[in-house]
């Protein structure tokens, strides 16, 4: 018998609540299939199985709530009998309410965020009216109306608040990361000339659903150097008193995701060094799309080796990272942007990013991590060998 | 078709990315990405968008030029029907 545990979808996460089972007993599960739909602070995530076998029990009940490691389904491996499990005369578990609405990227105008700010209104408690269930300033109006009555009959439910729990987990992984973490920030200006004409001249040869972004070239770019650069990918493990780094067997670029909400997630892109551009900007794509819709699957919450944010479209010129614990580091872009460049005793103006690393010093050194990012550069000025 | 009937279609594409607006409250002449919050996973969506509703191919050597609202209405109207 495989006891099948809840996982954790995130260093960030202690506990979780099961939203719904995705199968039944007697099912049989095959590797990677997902099993349940479970609700962290961050997001409602599909859970994946690893393991293969037909399902024995489900423990858990959906509204359940329960700790990381939480044994929530038995899974019976092939020469075993449903009845060989001693529990299987339970009945199996029937959910007890409808499933929870999935963590859905809301949609809230901006008048009625700021009114129900002003209020205190929790906007999860409201349906919307508006297009697609959209929340309006109306809605929020009149909810603030009805809690004005029902104050008076009798105290108003507190409702959980996703947008502050987010930001308490958000809160207590970085409070982490700076209390246990001595961060070294090194920083590099890399020319993008080469990189955006060769960006320029492959999407002209592509309809426009397949072009690449620059952000496509820059993680292909951080994938390949951290083969180079082990100390950088990986996790700082504590069990038992020993603590250590543990260097990952993949490269799995965790991508920060802001959600329009507040809040940001960074999931993973997968083997990031080994995927071919295109197939690195169509899965970039799904991935933004899939963590603002919540959905998201629990290998992508919990396999990330290292960060990577981009605050260039927001208009910033460096990133001083913080680094996702257990991981060691994270690299951070700002916007590309035209900049007087000096070379070989000439002045031209160049699209520049600047490129820091916020890396974790128990780990790698300084000097280690500027190699890292001159790495990076060189890379960066061979974009036709990204492609691959 | 007309610029009123562009706009609608650009607003409706700009929705589908960015559910939270009110488009009432969009300035036209201004920056549309800063006004709307829109990442350059979103603008390539909104431009995406555009192309299958309008069957209108945008270059990406364009995308310079589409910086307001009134940009791309303007930009799709002599693409549609100022080359008719």
């Amino acid at each position: 018998m495989i006891e099948f545990k809840l996982p954790s979808l995130g260093a960030d996460m202690d506990e979780g609540t099961l939203l719904e089972w995705k199968v039944g007993v007697g099912d049989t599960v095959k590797k990677g299939q997902v099993v349940a739909i479970v609700d962290t602070s961050k997001a409602a995530v599909d859970v994946e199985c690893w393991q293969e076998g037909r399902i024995g029990r489900l423990l858990a009940e959906v509204g359940q709530k329960m700790p990381v490691g939480t044994v929530m389904a038995t899974l019976l491996e092939a020469d075993e009998t449903v009845g060989a499990d001693a529990t299987a005369q339970q009945a199996p578990v029937t959910p007890a309410a409808p499933p929870a609405t999935p963590l859905a990227r809301r949609m809230i105008s901006p008048a009625a965020r700021k009114h129900a700010a002003e209020k205190g209104i929790d906007l999860d408690s409201i349906v919307g009216s508006g297009p697609r269930g959209a929340v309006t300033l109306e809605d929020v109006e009149k909810a603030a109306a009805d809690r004005a009555s029902a104050a008076a009959a009798k105290p108003a439910d507190r409702a959980i608040d996703r947008t502050a729990e987010m930001r308490k987990t958000i809160a207590a992984a970085m409070s982490r990361s700076k209390r246990e973490i001595p961060h070294y920030y090194v920083a590099e200006d890399i020319p993008l000339a080469k990189a955006l004409a060769w960006l320029q001249a492959a999407n002209a040869q592509r309809p426009m659903s397949e072009r690449l972004l620059p952000a496509t070239l820059l993680l292909k770019a951080v994938a390949l150097a951290l083969r180079r650069f082990p100390e950088l990918n990986g996790y700082w493990r504590q069990e038992g008193g020993i603590s250590g780094f543990v260097a990952a067997t993949g490269i799995h670029l965790g991508v920060a995701i802001s959600l329009r909400q507040g809040g940001l997630i960074a999931p993973a892109l997968l083997d990031a060094d080994r995927k071919p551009l295109t197939q690195l900007m169509q899965e970039l794509a799904d991935l933004v799309k899939r963590t603002r819709a919540g959905s998201l699957r629990s290998s992508e919450m919990n396999e990330a080796t290292i960060t990577v944010t981009n605050l260039g479209d927001q208009g910033t010129q460096l990133v001083f990272g913080v680094i996702t614990p257990p991981q060691v580091a994270l690299v951070g872009f700002g916007r590309v942007a035209e900049r007087p460049w000096a070379e070989n005793g000439g002045l031209k103006v160049l699209p520049v990013v600047t490129a820091s690393l916020a890396a974790d010093h128990r780990v790698s050194d300084g000097h280690r991590g500027a190699l890292f990012l001159l790495e990076l550069k060189e890379l960066l000025q061979r974009p036709e060998e990204l492609e691959r | 078709m007309t610029d009123a009937e562009i706009r609608a279609v650009a607003l409706a594409t700009l929705q589908s990315i960015a559910p939270e607006i009110e488009t009432d409250e969009l300035r036209g002449d201004r920056p549309l990405r800063s006004q709307v919050d829109l990442d350059s996973i979103d603008w390539l969506n909104f431009l995406l968008g555009l192309h299958e509703k309008l069957k209108v191919d945008i270059p990406e050597a364009d995308y310079a030029r589409l910086i307001s609202l009134d940009d791309v209405v303007s930009y799709l109207w002599k693409k549609l029907d100022g080359g008719r």
